[in-house]
C-alpha cells in the first residue's frame, strides 16, 4: 500500500509538470484528490490495514495529499503567472498615440490677474465691493474734492451720459459710496474691482479698462500702513524680491499722494525695454484720503485717517505677461486667449 | 517743462549730477521724466566763417563755400543751403566729425567738386527745428558775427548742457518756472536760492498820465501791472537769450517777444507786450468781452468771444484774450517804437474754461491755469524792464501802473506736528518741519498749538494743515517713513455670496469649454438692426454716449448677444470657425426719469462650429443641446433646481423652432437656442450658432446655498431599460413627466439614452429609449415590484400617448 500511494504520488508529480491549462489542473485534482479521488479510494481500503500499519499509511497519505496538494497551488500559480503575462503582452498598446481630447475653455488673463488681486487684499482683510459704472458726477469728481472746473478733471478726460452722469473715470466713486454707507463706523477695509471708462484709444490706452481700488479708514491708519500694505502686495504678486519705490504725487482725494513704482521682474531693476531702462515700473497711485473727501462722505477727518490706491489690472497683466499692445486683451482673437 | 542744468545754476548751487538732481527732485514730489545730455555724441564741429561763395559747376542747386575756421588753411564745402552769405559764422563739421544722428563726415565729392567737411543747421546738432528762428529752422544756422572762429561749438551754443523733462503735477504751478525749480533744488540740497536782478535802469520818462489802466472784473483779474518801453530797437535778442529760450523749447522770435518769454520761463509769470501807439489813449481796459464780440488773434484767426471769456481791451475794443492770446492789431512787430508790458493775474478757472473754449492752449495759459504768484507781477515786469535795459533795446519809462484791486492775503495754517506722526507715521520734530517750510519760503513761527505757517505767493495750492504735511513729507522723505500694517481690530476680508457665485459660474464655463472674453460696453445702434430686434423694442432705447470716440462705440450695450458674435465673426475670419466663448458682462437699461440707470449683469455664451476631434472621438456639432447641456451643468452647480425649458418663439435673435426659455416659477431666468439663421447671415458667420443670455442676478437670488448630506442608499436598486415609440410632436418632457408620475417614489432616476426616428419605426413616430432605476429606501427591491411598476408606467404612457412598446 505504501508502495502504491508513494507510484501515485510520484505519477500525478511528474503529470503536474506538463500541465499547461488550467482546467487540467483542476481534473487531477478532482482525479487524486476528490471524494471519489484516487488517494480517497486508498484511503478508503485502509480498514483492511492491521492496527500497526493504519497509523503509519494513514500518516503517509496525508503526507502525499499534502505534497500534491502543495505542487498543484504551486502549478496553478504558475500557470496563472504565464496567463497573465500572455494577457499583457497581447494587450500591449501604443502609447504615443494622443490621448482622448477635451475641449477646454479657460478665464480671460484680466479676470486671472484681478483675482490675484482680490485674493491678496481679502487675506489682509478687504472686502470686496463694487459700484455703478455709470456714476453721477457727484460720486466720481466732487465727492472726491474734484470740484467742476478743476484742473486736474483734464486728468481724466471722460465719456459724457448727461451733464451729472458720466462713465465712472475710475473705481474712487466707490469710496464714497461705501464711506457714505458706513460711517461713522470702524474700521473700513474695501477693494474695488470694476471697469472704468476714458477717452483714450491707442497702444497703452483703451478706452474701457478695470481698476481694483482700494480703501482703509480706521482711527490710527497711517502712510506707513499704506506702504507696509503695498509692499506685501507687491511682494505677493510680483514675487519676493519685489521692491516698491514711493514717490510724491497728487491726487486730488488723497494728501499725501505717492505714486509706487516696482523693481522690473525682467531685468531686476538693472534697466531693460520693459522698464524704459529704469529698472522701475509704475504700477499704481495711492495715498492718504483726504480730509474733505472724509468730510464729504460722514467721517470727521480729526478723528479718524484712511488710505486709498488705485491699480489698472490692464497694466499689471500687460507686465506679468509681456504684453506689448494693451489692445490684444480687448481683441478676444482665440490664439492669443488660448494661452492663458 | 524742460529745465536747462546750465541755467539752473544762475540760480542755486547744483552740487550733483544732472542725473542725480532728477532722481533727487522725483523722489520729492517733481517728476523727471527724462534727462536729455545735449550734445551728446557730436565732436570735432567748429564755428567757423564763410569767405566766399560760388556757383557749382555741375550743379544749379548746389554752391561752392570758403570757409575759415581760423585755421592756416581754408576748407572748400559744397552746400545746398541758400540761407548763407558770405561774412556768416556758422557751425563747421569737419572731416571726422560726428553730428546728432550718429552721421560721420568725410571727405567727398559732390558733383565732381571735392567737400571738406559740412555747414550745419540746428537739426543737425541735435535742435529742435521748432525752437530755431523761422529763417534757420530748415536751413543752416547762422551764429552772431562777432563769435571768435575755431571754437567747439558745444558750449557756443548751450549744448554743453543736459535738459530736465518734467512732468509736473497740476498742482505744482509753481514748478513751472526756474526760479520755482531752483527753490526746490535749493531746499533738497540745502543751497541758497539766488533771485536775479531787477535793478532797472529807468531812464526813459515817467509811466504817468500815458497809461491807464481800468479793471471792470475784479474777480477774474486780481492786479495788472504795466510798464511802458519807448525807443524801442526790434532787433534779433542776444545769443545767451536765444540759447536760454531754446533749452527751454521755445523759439526766439525778437528782443521784445523773447524777454516775454525768458521772463516766463524764469519767474513762472507770462507777460504780454502790447505796441503801445496802436492801443487807443494808452488805455486798458479788462473786461469781460460782449457776447458775440470778435477779435483777430495774433495767429489770424478770427475768434469769436462770449461773455464769460476775460478780454484785454482798449476804447476801441478788445486787443487780446486774457491770458491766452494777443491780437493781431496790438502784435509788436519790427516797426513798433513803444511797447506797453502786461503783467497780471487772471482767474485760473475763467483761463481754463476760455481756452478750451477756443481751443487754445499757450505756455501762458497752462501758467495761469494753475494758479500764478498774486505777489509777483510788478516784480516781473521790473525783471522784464532791467533785461530791456541791458540789453539796450530801448528806455524804461520810470514807474509801473499797478492796479491791484484784489490783494493778496497771506494764509496762515497751524501745523500740529504730532499730526505728522499720527497720519504719516513717522515723527518730524517741530525743529525739522520748520526747516524744510522754511526753505520752501513758508512763514513760520512757533507757538503753543505748534507752528504757525504763513504761505507763501507762489503756492497757492496750499490751504490745509495736510497739504503742509504733505510737504514736509515729501522733503523728510517717503522712503524714510517706516513700513507698517494697520493696527486695530481683525477684519474678515471675503467676497460677497454673488461675488463667489460669480467665480463659479466663470470656473465652470471654463471646465466646460468655454473661453471667456471682455467685449467693450458700449456699441452701435446698428447691431439692433443686426440682431434683427423689432422697431419698437424696449431694448433700442438706449443710453448714449455725449461724446463717444467713434459711432461704433456711442451708446451703452443693452444686449450681449451682438457683442459674442462679433468675437465670432473676427475669429471666422481669421480661420478660427470652431470655438466656444463667454463673457459675464452688464447690460445698461434706462429707468426714465431715475438718475441712474440699471446696471443688470448677464451671463452670455455663444458656440459655434463641432466639440474637438480625435482619432477615438468624433465631433459632435455645437447645437441646441451642447447649448441646453452647458445651462443644465451650470445650473445644477449652481445649485439651481426646479426651473424649465419652454419652447420661445419671441426673441428674434433666435431660431423660432430652436429656442427656449429658462423659467423658475414665474421669473425668467433667459433664454438661449440657436441664433436666427439672418442674424448669422448679418455676421457672415461660416455656420450655425448657438447662444444662450441668462440674468445674473435672478441666478444667485436662485443658487442653492451648500445642501444638507443625504444618506447613501442602503438597498440595492433595480435597473431597467424602457423603450417606447410614441408621436414627434409629444415633447420628451411630458412623456418623463407620466414616467415619473407613474413610477411614485420607488423610481429614483429616469435617463433617456435614445432617441431614433427612421426606418424602424413609423414616419411621424420616434423611439425613446429609457433607463430606468428603482430603489426603496427600507429594503431590497423584488423583481416582481419593479416588473409591476414598468407595468404601470407603460399603461399610462399609452393611455396618454398611445405610446407604444418596442421590443
Amino acid at each position: 500500500m505504501q508502495k502504491q500511494l508513494r507510484e501515485m504520488e510520484a505519477g500525478i508529480l511528474e503529470k503536474l509538470k506538463s500541465v499547461s491549462a488550467m482546467e487540467e489542473l483542476n481534473e487531477i485534482r478532482v482525479r487524486f484528490l476528490g471524494k471519489k479521488g484516487e488517494l480517497t479510494g486508498v484511503l478508503r481500503g485502509m480498514g483492511a490495514l492491521s492496527p500497526e500499519e493504519r497509523p503509519v499509511i494513514g500518516q503517509l497519505a496525508n503526507e502525499v495529499r499534502a505534497r500534491v496538494e502543495s505542487e498543484l497551488e504551486k502549478r496553478l500559480s504558475e500557470l496563472k503567472a504565464m496567463a497573465r503575462n500572455a494577457r499583457l503582452a497581447r494587450e500591449n498598446i501604443d502609447v504615443t498615440l494622443p490621448g482622448t481630447v477635451f475641449d477646454t475653455g479657460g478665464l480671460h488673463p484680466l479676470t486671472t490677474v484681478s483675482r490675484q488681486i482680490e485674493d491678496i487684499f481679502i487675506g489682509l482683510g478687504f472686502s470686496v465691493a463694487e459700484g455703478p459704472e455709470i456714476e453721477l458726477d457727484y460720486y466720481n469728481f466732487e465727492a472726491l474734492n474734484l470740484p467742476k472746473d478743476h484742473p486736474a478733471r483734464d486728468m481724466q478726460d471722460t465719456f459724457f451720459i448727461g451733464p451729472e452722469v458720466l462713465l465712472r473715470t475710475h473705481t474712487s466713486p466707490v469710496q464714497v459710496r461705501t464711506m457714505e454707507r458706513t460711517a461713522p463706523g470702524l474700521p473700513v477695509k474695501i477693494i474695488a474691482p470694476g471697469k472704468v471708462y476714458r477717452r483714450d484709444d491707442d497702444a497703452t490706452h483703451s478706452p474701457m479698462f478695470h481698476q481694483v481700488e482700494g480703501l482703509a479708514i480706521g482711527s490710527r491708519i497711517t502712510f506707513g500702513d499704506l506702504k507696509g500694505v503695498l509692499q506685501v502686495f507687491a511682494r505677493q504678486m510680483f514675487g519676493p524680491e519685489t521692491k516698491t519705490k514711493f514717490r510724491p504725487s497728487f491726487f486730488p482725494f488723497t494728501e499725501p499722494s505717492a505714486e509706487v513704482d516696482i523693481s522690473c521682474g525682467m531685468c531686476g531693476g538693472k534697466g531693460c525695454r520693459v522698464c524704459s531702462h529704469t529698472g522701475w515700473l509704475e504700477i499704481l497711485g495711492c495715498g492718504m484720503v483726504h480730509p474733505r473727501v472724509l468730510e464729504m462722505s460722514g467721517y470727521n477727518p480729526e478723528e479718524v485717517t484712511g488710505f486709498a490706491f488705485g491699480m489698472g489690472v490692464e497694466r499689471i497683466a500687460l507686465l506679468k505677461y509681456d504684453i506689448d499692445d494693451m489692445r490684444l486683451l480687448f481683441d478676444n482673437d482665440m490664439r492669443f486667449l488660448e494661452q492663458f | 517743462m524742460r529745465v536747462s542744468y546750465k541755467w539752473l545754476k544762475d540760480y542755486v548751487d547744483v552740487t550733483v549730477s544732472p542725473g542725480e538732481l532728477a532722481d533727487r527732485l522725483t523722489l520729492s514730489g517733481i517728476a523727471v521724466e527724462g534727462v536729455h545730455e545735449l550734445g551728446a555724441g557730436i565732436e570735432r564741429v567748429f564755428t567757423g566763417k564763410i569767405l566766399n561763395i560760388e556757383p557749382h559747376p555741375n550743379a544749379d542747386r548746389l554752391t561752392v563755400c570758403a570757409v575759415t575756421t581760423g585755421g592756416p588753411e581754408n576748407l572748400q564745402i559744397v552746400t545746398g543751403a541758400t540761407n548763407i552769405r558770405a561774412g556768416d559764422v556758422v557751425p563747421v563739421a569737419v572731416e571726422g566729425a560726428r553730428l546728432a544722428a550718429g552721421l560721420v563726415i568725410k571727405k567727398s565729392k559732390l558733383r565732381g567738386v571735392e567737400s571738406r567737411g559740412m555747414l550745419c543747421s540746428g537739426q543737425e546738432l541735435g535742435l529742435d527745428p521748432k525752437t530755431m528762428p523761422a529763417d534757420q529752422a530748415h536751413g543752416i544756422m547762422i551764429l552772431p558775427p562777432e563769435t571768435p572762429l575755431g571754437l567747439d561749438i558745444k558750449p557756443v551754443i548751450g549744448l554743453d548742457d543736459a535738459i530736465l523733462e518734467l512732468d509736473l503735477t497740476p498742482n505744482r504751478g509753481d514748478a513751472m518756472s526756474m526760479v520755482g525749480v531752483a527753490r526746490e533744488v535749493a531746499a533738497l540740497l540745502g543751497q541758497k536760492l539766488r533771485l536775479p536782478d531787477i535793478d532797472v535802469d529807468e531812464t526813459g520818462d515817467g509811466i504817468e498820465g500815458r497809461v491807464k489802466i481800468d479793471i471792470k472784473d475784479t474777480e477774474l483779474c486780481r492786479r495788472y501791472v504795466a510798464k511802458l518801453f519807448t525807443g524801442i530797437k526790434v532787433g534779433p535778442s542776444p545769443g545767451w537769450m536765444q540759447e536760454r529760450l531754446r533749452a527751454a523749447g521755445v523759439r526766439p522770435i525778437s528782443n521784445i517777444v523773447d524777454i516775454t518769454n525768458y521772463v516766463m520761463m524764469e519767474l513762472g509769470q507770462p507777460l504780454h507786450a502790447f505796441d503801445y501807439d496802436t492801443l487807443k489813449d494808452g488805455r486798458i481796459i479788462v473786461r469781460r468781452a460782449g457776447e458775440g464780440e470778435v477779435l483777430v488773434s495774433l495767429d489770424g484767426v478770427e475768434r469769436r468771444l462770449n461773455g464769460d471769456m476775460l478780454v484785454i481791451a482798449d476804447p476801441g475794443g478788445p486787443v487780446a484774450v486774457a491770458g491766452v492770446m494777443g491780437g493781431l492789431a496790438t502784435e509788436v512787430t519790427e516797426n513798433t517804437r513803444n511797447v506797453l508790458l502786461e503783467s497780471a493775474w487772471f482767474n485760473p478757472i475763467s483761463i481754463r474754461k476760455t481756452s478750451r473754449v477756443l481751443g487754445l492752449r499757450s505756455e501762458s495759459s497752462s501758467r495761469f491755469e494753475k494758479g500764478i504768484d498774486l505777489t509777483g507781477c510788478l516784480r516781473a515786469a521790473r525783471r522784464a524792464a532791467s533785461l530791456l535795459a541791458e540789453m539796450g533795446a530801448g528806455q524804461v519809462a520810470s514807474g509801473a501802473v499797478d492796479n491791484y484791486p484784489a490783494p493778496h492775503v497771506p494764509k496762515t495754517i497751524i501745523l500740529r506736528p504730532d499730526r505728522i506722526e499720527h497720519l504719516v507715521g513717522t515723527a518730524v520734530d517741530s525743529d525739522a518741519c520748520r526747516e524744510i517750510l522754511t526753505a520752501l519760503e513758508f512763514g513760520v513761527q512757533k507757538n503753543h498749538q505748534g507752528l504757525m505757517v504763513t504761505v507763501p505767493g507762489h503756492r497757492p495750492d496750499v490751504s490745509l494743515e495736510v497739504d503742509l504735511i504733505e510737504e514736509v513729507a515729501r522733503m523728510h522723505g517717503y522712503d524714510r517713513v517706516p513700513t507698517t500694517l494697520p493696527y486695530g481690530p481683525t477684519t474678515q476680508g471675503a467676497r460677497t455670496r454673488e461675488q463667489s457665485l460669480a467665480m463659479k459660474v466663470k470656473d465652470t464655463m471654463a471646465s466646460l469649454g468655454f473661453r471667456e472674453v471682455i467685449t467693450y460696453s458700449f456699441t452701435s445702434q446698428e447691431v439692433f438692426n443686426k440682431v434683427n430686434l423689432a422697431p419698437e423694442s424696449p431694448l433700442r432705447n438706449v443710453l448714449a454716449l455725449q461724446n463717444p470716440l467713434s459711432e461704433e462705440h456711442s451708446v451703452m450695450r443693452t444686449v450681449m448677444l451682438p457683442g459674442l458674435l462679433e468675437v465670432l465673426r473676427r475669429n471666422a475670419n481669421r480661420r478660427v470657425t470652431s470655438l466656444s466663448i463667454f463673457e459675464l458682462g452688464k447690460v445698461y437699461l434706462s429707468r426714465g426719469d431715475a438718475p441712474l440707470p440699471e446696471e443688470k449683469q448677464v451671463l452670455s455664451a455663444a458656440a459655434m462650429g463641432g466639440t474637438s476631434r480625435g482619432w477615438n472621438k468624433p465631433s459632435l456639432e455645437k447645437d441646441f443641446y451642447y447649448m441646453k447641456g452647458v445651462l443644465e451643468s451650470l445650473l445644477a452647480q449652481a445649485g439651481i433646481s426646479g426651473t424649465s425649458f419652454e419652447p420661445f418663439k419671441d426673441d428674434p435673435s433666435y431660431h423660432p423652432g430652436r429656442a427656449a426659455r429658462l423659467t423658475a416659477g414665474e421669473q425668467l431666468l433667459g433664454v438661449l437656442g440657436e441664433v436666427h439663421p439672418d442674424v448669422v447671415e448679418n455676421y457672415e458667420l461660416p455656420g450655425r450658432v448657438v447662444a444662450m443670455e441668462i440674468d445674473f442676478g435672478i441666478m444667485a437670488s436662485l443658487a442653492g446655498k451648500a445642501g444638507k448630506y443625504r444618506q447613501i442608499p442602503r438597498f440595492p436598486g433595480i435597473e431597467r431599460d424602457l423603450a417606447v415609440v410614441v408621436e414627434l410632436q409629444v415633447p420628451v418632457r411630458e412623456i418623463i413627466g407620466v414616467v415619473k408620475k407613474s413610477g411614485g417614489n420607488l423610481l429614483r432616476r429616469v435617463e433617456l439614452f435614445d432617441v431614433y426616428q427612421g426606418e424602424q419605426v413609423q414616419q411621424g413616430f420616434q423611439s425613446l429609449a429609457f433607463s430606468l432605476t428603482f430603489r426603496a429606501e427600507d429594503r431590497t427591491l423584488t423583481d416582481d415590484e419593479a416588473a409591476g411598476l414598468i407595468n404601470t408606467i407603460r399603461e399610462n404612457l399609452a393611455k396618454k400617448f398611445g405610446a407604444q412598446l418596442r421590443s
